[in-house]
């Protein structure tokens, strides 16, 4: 089918659409701009119009957007439709006739078969709009949605992520007629829930955002994150400290706004003896507050007061915070500085006491009460994993250079006695770092301490990998054991479903090993295969080709990470050259050579060709050196000495016939064959190497 | 908070609430003469909220959780508190105006202290009922939920239930500016809530968490349970919704004495959910045809 449209000059208009909703959650916003932007190209695509550029905007009560410049009518297309042969049945023109609406002088022949041209008129977008509007919403994508009101006697009811309350529908000064449950679009939103009464009515697209500026609302988020970020950061400049900057916060207190006004309190002083990473994290997840420090003296540098992993804020937390409120208040906002510094140091009370609480009990004490925490009903309670990875932990020493044994086997066995101290049950998110504090302030040797406070690391893919020795051996031990106990009872992670995190635990096996060096015999069987998989995901991201590392385990007996990396390493490096690839190629055709035939060995009664002469010379040279270079554990040179048989294999290639009417020919040559590709063999599977 | 001296008492806190949600077409009921851990848990809602029949109902709940009890010592918490709870079905348009209107009602000025809507989900599986809906924040401190009913007793919610629970301490220590539960003007003429409740709490969390017969309870329960059972079967719901509540807070008893082990707990709550959700399909089975039939468009 032919579409053409008809060159006719069209007017546009900008296209408003306000849905207006009681609070919607911040951390959903993002999404549903997003959302709503796609599913209205959609529909404007699927109609044949194009806008000028799209904005969208959301504040807690709204969803807006904008498509600038749209057509007030679709295009009118002219479309040929082609027909029966002209020597078909007559029954089957009039068909076509009926169909089109024409009449047969209207038709053309060409080559025997009827054609038509159809005109399809342009459509007014106002009456696009007024369809794809209710249909945008009634499919709208929330990740949960609601009914609400006496509608919802019916299930149904419209959905929306809270009660939809309003629509705004404006192309160009006309309101676009539709409706959607008992909601008439129209031109009247609301402003500021407390700073302005009464409807405001909204123009067009250009009027919309300095309306509800008027009326205390900024609906364009990146402002009021922008608000949000320099208005802490000033607020914490004018009180002479440095705000910590976290933008996720600025994202979820514009989220929560259409006026923001941060504003800067402070806390009691004596707060401060709770560790920073407590005070941040009753601040930032309990209260949506940011924190500030104290800017670094002359001098100071960038310099952490305490080593190993410690956020920059542990510098010099000041007592100060910073709140986001949604109003101008009409007292600068002192009762509500009050307010918040109140609920804050309710909570800064609990978290002290907390924390004193915790230290009246040693580790120690604290960790015979894991007897009573099942881990897995199949791998028994907590105390019982921790005394396994304690063991654990103390054998891995042998392969961690500088690893003790004995600070090893402690810190294991306290490693997790902080999860049911007060302090963590409160705040999950510190498991690790408070058992490390707590285990300083007893006076365990820091190795100890550090150890108990990184074993859970890494955690993320950003997170940083432990090298204390002490550290690697326990957080080694703690994620072995977890993989070697849920395949000992087969629970493994299949598909999407991974409820115990084992991916993630391989991946922390795999960083800790490569990260340190480490040599050391990995795991067997299928939890081998795993690490396999884990390791060709992870190579990947840093360029690894999947097919080499296949390459490499396919040998099979290798469970040395690093070892088994250095030599899929270089043998990225060796196919990457033209050595490399021709080997290769050399390879895949004696394999499949030998694929296909079979001899037995016969004594060679005959003077070998040259080239025969040659490989079987080339061989036995690059066998020897590739065995000297793997002993050494040198798989560059490895790479090296089969390159030697390059050109060897292509002469042999050229100028031998291996399946020679001579029996013994044949079964010598399909014998040198068989030698050349054990050699190859001793560094890699090669028919394991793509390409 | 700057004015306290003007702030209504506990107890005006309670009669504005009244007025206001009187003056709004809410019934005044009474609380439920029955021990709970939540305003939620009367009939006026849990019941009420299911089927299609229009309900409006505010009262002053009495709630119950042992285990927050602190012998009198914490200035937050305590074993016996009171929930304000406001139910109306089907939800109104302008539900979150009307509760704002309570606010005012009880001297909160909104552009003096910064109200906020976050987002903050329900879920009761004891109950098999979830709602989407908000916490609400005045100058940071939690003050109320927020919530529209979406499901309860594993039953859609049809039409949808708006419920409001206002924390009443809390919201009082915030309005009289009070940093101790104990020091709240409980009336105009100088009674604190200390005088009213401090012994209270100091005997009843040394009863839940020392004294409690742990024998009587678990008999208690088993018996509640079975009683359940047996109301559900003679066509009695409420009345077997009520066993469902009495093992609910005998359950709760039975944690605070420390005698039910991690591995049981989930059991122990499997057998309430179960009590409360067969009291809730009892009490849909009773009325459906009675609902079908007055109310086109409705089904269960």
């Amino acid at each position: 089918m032919d579409r053409t449209f008809s060159g006719v000059e069209r007017m546009s208009a900008d296209f408003l659409l306000e849905l207006r909703s009681e609070e919607i959650p911040a951390r959903m916003q993002a999404g549903a701009r997003a959302d709503l932007e796609r599913l209205l190209r959609k529909d404007l695509a699927a109609a044949g119009l194009a806008p000028g550029s799209i904005t969208v905007w959301s504040t807690p009560r709204r969803l807006a957007l904008i498509a600038h410049d749209l057509p007030l009518a679709t295009a009118a297309v002219s479309e040929e439709l082609k027909g029966p042969r002209t020597s078909a049945p007559p029954q089957a023109l009039e068909g076509f006739l009926r169909k089109t609406g024409l009449s047969a002088d209207q038709l053309t022949d060409r080559d025997g078969v009827w054609f038509a041209v159809v005109e399809k008129p342009g459509r007014a977008t106002i009456e696009v709009l007024a369809e794809a509007i209710p249909a945008l919403i009634r499919a709208f994508p929330w990740p949960k949605s609601q009914r609400w009101g006496a509608a919802s006697l019916s299930s149904e009811s419209l959905r929306w992520v809270r009660p939809l309350s309003g629509i705004v529908a404006l192309l160009g000064d006309q309101v676009v007629p539709c409706a959607v449950g008992d909601i008439v679009a129209g031109r009247e939103t609301l402003g500021h829930r407390f700073h302005h009464q009464g409807a405001i009515s909204i123009a067009d697209a250009a009027d919309y955002a300095p309306k509800l500026r008027a009326a205390q609302v900024i609906v364009d988020h990146a402002e009021r994150e922008a608000i949000v970020r320099e208005g802490a950061a000033r607020a914490a400049a004018e009180a002479g400290l440095v705000l910590v900057e976290d933008d996720g916060l600025v994202v979820e207190n514009a989220g929560l706004t259409e006026w923001p006004v941060p504003l800067l309190g402070r806390f009691d002083e004596e707060f401060l003896a709770v560790p920073p990473e407590v005070i941040q994290l009753t601040a930032r997840i309990n209260q949506k507050y940011f924190i500030c420090t104290h800017p670094p003296r002359p001098g100071e540098g960038d310099h952490a007061q305490h080593g190993g992993g410690a956020a920059p804020h542990t510098k010099a937390l000041a007592n100060a915070f910073i709140c986001t409120a949604n109003i101008a208040a009409h007292d600068g906002g002192q009762a509500i500085i009050a307010g918040n510094r109140k609920v804050l140091a309710a909570r800064l009370s609990d978290a002290r006491f907390f924390w004193e609480q915790d230290q009246k009990i040693p580790l120690a004490e604290q960790a015979k009460k894991l007897s009573r925490i099942t881990f897995h009903e199949k791998l028994g309670s907590l105390a019982d994993k921790v005394a396994r990875v304690a063991d654990l932990a103390e054998a891995l020493c042998a392969h961690i250079p500088g690893a003790d044994p004995a600070e090893a086997r402690l810190a294991a066995e306290l490693c997790k006695a902080d999860l049911v101290t007060e302090m963590v049950g409160e705040f999950p998110e510190l498991q690790g770092l408070m058992g490390g504090y707590y285990a300083r302030i007893e006076g365990l040797p820091d190795s100890v301490a550090d150890a108990i406070r990184d074993h859970y690391k890494p955690v993320g893919q950003g997170d940083q990998v432990p090298t204390a020795p002490v550290s690697v051996a326990v957080a080694l031990a703690d994620k072995l054991d977890t993989l070697r106990g849920f395949f000992a009872i087969d629970e493994k992670p299949t598909g999407s479903k991974d409820p115990f995190a084992l991916r993630r635990a391989a991946l922390a096996v795999i960083r800790l090993i490569t990260t340190n060096g480490l040599r050391m015999p990995l795991a067997e069987g299928e939890l081998l295969a795993f690490f396999a998989d884990r390791l060709k995901v992870q190579q990947r991201e840093a360029g690894v080709r999947h097919d080499l590392i296949d390459a490499v385990f396919s040998l099979g007996g290798e469970h040395d990470l690093v070892r088994l990396l250095a030599r899929v390493h270089a043998l990225q490096a060796f196919v990457a050259t033209d050595d490399g690839a021709n080997l290769l190629a050399g390879y895949k055709r004696a394999a499949n050579i030998l694929k296909r035939e079979s001899w037995d060995s016969l004594p060679q009664d005959h003077v070998p060709d040259p080239a025969e002469a040659a490989l079987a010379e080339a061989l036995a040279q690059a066998t020897g050196q590739v065995d000297a270079a793997l002993a050494n554990e040198d798989f560059t040179a490895a790479m090296a000495a089969l390159a030697t048989l390059r050109a060897p294999i292509d002469a042999f290639f050229d100028s031998v016939t291996v399946n020679d009417a001579d029996p013994h020919k044949r079964a010598n040559r399909l014998g040198l064959l068989d030698q050349f590709r054990a050699a190859v063999h001793k560094v890699a599977d090669f028919s394991r190497i793509e390409g | 908070m700057a004015a306290s001296t003007d702030a209504p008492s506990f107890q005006d806190m309670i009669l504005r609430l009244h007025a206001y949600w009187s003056a709004h077409g809410c019934l005044i009921l009474q609380p439920y003469d029955m021990r709970v851990g939540a305003g939620t848990f009367h009939t006026a809602t849990t019941l009420r909220s299911l089927g299609p029949e229009p309900w409006n109902a505010a009262y002053v709940q009495p709630s119950r959780r042992p285990t927050d009890g602190r012998y009198g010592e914490n200035p937050n918490r305590l074993q016996h508190y009171y929930q304000y709870q406001v139910i109306m079905k089907p939800s109104p348009p302008d539900f979150q105006a009307l509760y704002l209107g309570s606010l005012a009602a009880i001297g909160i000025d909104p552009l003096l202290h910064d109200i906020r809507f976050v987002e903050d989900d329900w879920e009761s599986p004891t109950l098999g009922a979830w709602g989407l809906g908000w916490e609400v924040w005045c100058d940071g401190m939690e003050v109320s939920q927020f919530t529209y009913f979406q499901q309860m007793g594993g039953f859609d919610c049809k039409p949808v239930a708006g419920e409001l629970t206002y924390g009443l301490e809390r919201l009082a220590m915030y309005i009289q500016g009070v940093d101790s539960v104990y020091d709240l003007r409980f009336n105009a003429a100088g009674v604190s809530y200390g005088e009213v409740f401090l012994e209270n709490e100091r005997q009843m969390s040394k009863w839940n968490f020392e004294v409690a017969d742990t024998d009587t309870l678990f008999r208690g329960f088993a018996a509640a349970e079975a009683e359940c059972r047996r109301a559900i079967e003679a066509g009695v719901p409420i009345a077997a919704y009520e066993q469902a509540i009495e093992a609910s807070h005998l359950f709760n008893l039975l944690q605070a004495r420390g005698v039910i082990s991690v591995q049981e707990r989930a059991s122990y709550m499997g057998r309430v959910r179960d009590c409360a959700r067969g009291s809730c399909e009892a009490y849909m089975a009773k009325y459906r045809d009675e609902w079908t039939a007055r109310f086109p468009g409705w089904s269960a």
